[in-house]
């Protein structure tokens, strides 16, 4: 009897450890953070990266314009079904923001989602998709990233219900979401390849556009078919061929001046993501536009 | 006969839409129809300077100075009389405009006005070829973003 407790409590203590060991924070393999370490960066290809990538969009103050919008604050608060979160001050501040990281400390987090403590980041940040960014676009981006402004301004905590407030369970949702690599097929159209790299690595058009399954995970069966606003206010539409019916050439156009085929202009959140877009040269536009054309119907 | 039948039918088709228009609007605030008035005005406008910017029509000077006057006069309207309480997203299913636009209204009018300069910029520029329509066509466009980001609920 008191074996069988005691084998009971060393299977209960294995799992447990089994447990914390598959939901631990994994940062890049070793050799990947030495191929990144023998590269040199370029901070005008970093800059390209930034506004593609979408950076500011979350990280700059929620009231910024213009050039302001490189001032990387934070405090941008995102509502979600399991909480509010609110982006961190990622400025070049060596305490309030992340000016003291290394190469290596940006990649992990950038592409792992792992901190450089050793923590899970909530997937708000998508690093998922960033997964699929070239190791010289990160190298690129941090070399744009040392000639941002410090700004000396706290974090705010993120709000979170029980149990999502534990970051351990980031591991758990990483199991099923992270590391799935592309949505869609590959491209022989440069274009299309073009669009798509920055649609589902840098752009992130997925976060918003495409639902979420019950785990908060995005369901790749209906790629950016469109979802719940996550705000709660109204939908974000679908972007299939046969549910956004604009041209490319309207779609291309829409993302650098913000209007629509009959001239309302975006809003919400869009808005944000357009001001980035228009920073890009115009053929990454059409890029985007001859991808989603190419994309499978809703 | 059959031209006949075709005219009936559309001038059939044109009462009844015109009709339905009508019951749309008949328990809407004028207060709201003006607002979407004026955003109607100013969308068919912008399709004017929009579309030569674009390279989807032919530049004319003349016809871009006149629609972008049109959009600079828009923006003299005084947007006081517009927004009575009981108008909000929150309160009736035929407004887009958020609960922020009383909440904040000295950041509202603020917004308006940006728009009012972006306008007379463009009119300044609209008659000096299509490169420098679509730059003054940008900043136009940004106002309108930047207020619709802030104070207009997206769409169902």
């Amino acid at each position: 009897m008191r074996r069988a407790v005691l084998v009971l409590a060393l299977v209960g203590a294995l799992a447990g450890a089994a447990g914390l060991w598959v939901t631990r924070a994994e940062g890049l393999a070793a050799g990947d953070i030495a191929a990144l370490a023998a590269l040199d960066g370029d901070a005008a290809r970093g800059e390209e990266v930034f506004w593609a990538a979408g950076c500011a969009s979350c990280h700059a103050a929620p009231e910024a314009a213009g050039d302001d919008r490189m001032i990387l604050t934070g405090g941008r608060a995102f509502p979600s079904d399991f909480g509010t979160f609110v982006a961190p001050n990622v400025s070049m501040h060596p305490e309030s923001g992340i000016g003291d990281w290394t190469l290596a400390e940006f990649a992990d987090a950038v592409q792992r989602g792992v901190s450089p403590s050793g923590a899970h980041y909530y997937p708000a940040f998508p690093y998922t998709a960033y997964a699929l960014a070239a190791p010289q676009e990160v190298v690129d981006l941090w070399a744009f990233w040392q000639g941002l402004p410090a700004a000396d301004v706290a974090s705010r905590p993120h709000d979170l219900a029980f149990p999502f407030s534990i970051r351990r369970g980031v591991g758990a949702w990483k199991l099923l979401h992270a590391g799935r690599g592309h949505a869609t097929p590959g491209a022989d159209d440069a274009s299309v390849a073009r669009g798509r790299h920055l649609a589902e690595a840098l752009a992130h058009c997925g976060e918003c556009h495409t639902p979420r399954d019950a785990t908060g995970g995005l369901d790749r069966s209906r790629w950016l078919q469109g979802a719940p606003d996550p705000g709660g206010k109204g939908r974000v539409p679908g972007l299939a061929p046969d549910q956004l019916d604009w041209s490319a050439g309207e779609i291309a156009a829409y993302l650098n001046d913000g209007f629509t085929p009959d001239y309302d202009s975006a809003g919400g959140h869009m808005v944000s993501v357009i001001r980035n877009l228009a920073r890009l040269p115009e053929a990454d536009r059409v890029a985007i536009a001859a991808y989603l054309k190419a994309l499978p119907d809703g | 006969m059959k031209l006949k039948t075709i005219a009936l039918g559309t001038a059939v088709s044109m009462t009844v839409a015109a009709a339905a228009i009508a019951a749309a609007h008949e328990n809407m605030p004028a207060q709201i129809v003006a607002r979407h008035g004026l955003m109607t005005v100013i969308s068919l406008n912008l399709g004017v300077v929009g579309d030569m910017a674009r390279g989807r029509a032919e530049y004319d000077a003349d016809a871009a100075k006149v629609a972008a006057d049109n959009l600079a006069a828009v923006a003299g309207i005084s947007q006081e009389l517009l927004w009575p309480e009981g108008t909000s997203s929150d309160d009736r299913e035929d407004s887009r405009a958020l609960p922020k636009v009383w909440e904040d209204r000295a950041g509202f009018d603020a917004a308006w006005d940006d728009y009012g300069t972006a306008a007379a910029a463009l009119a300044e520029v609209a008659a000096d070829g299509s490169d420098a329509l679509g730059g003054a066509m940008g900043a136009l466009g940004k106002s309108c973003g930047n207020c619709h980001d802030t104070y207009r609920k997206p769409k169902d």
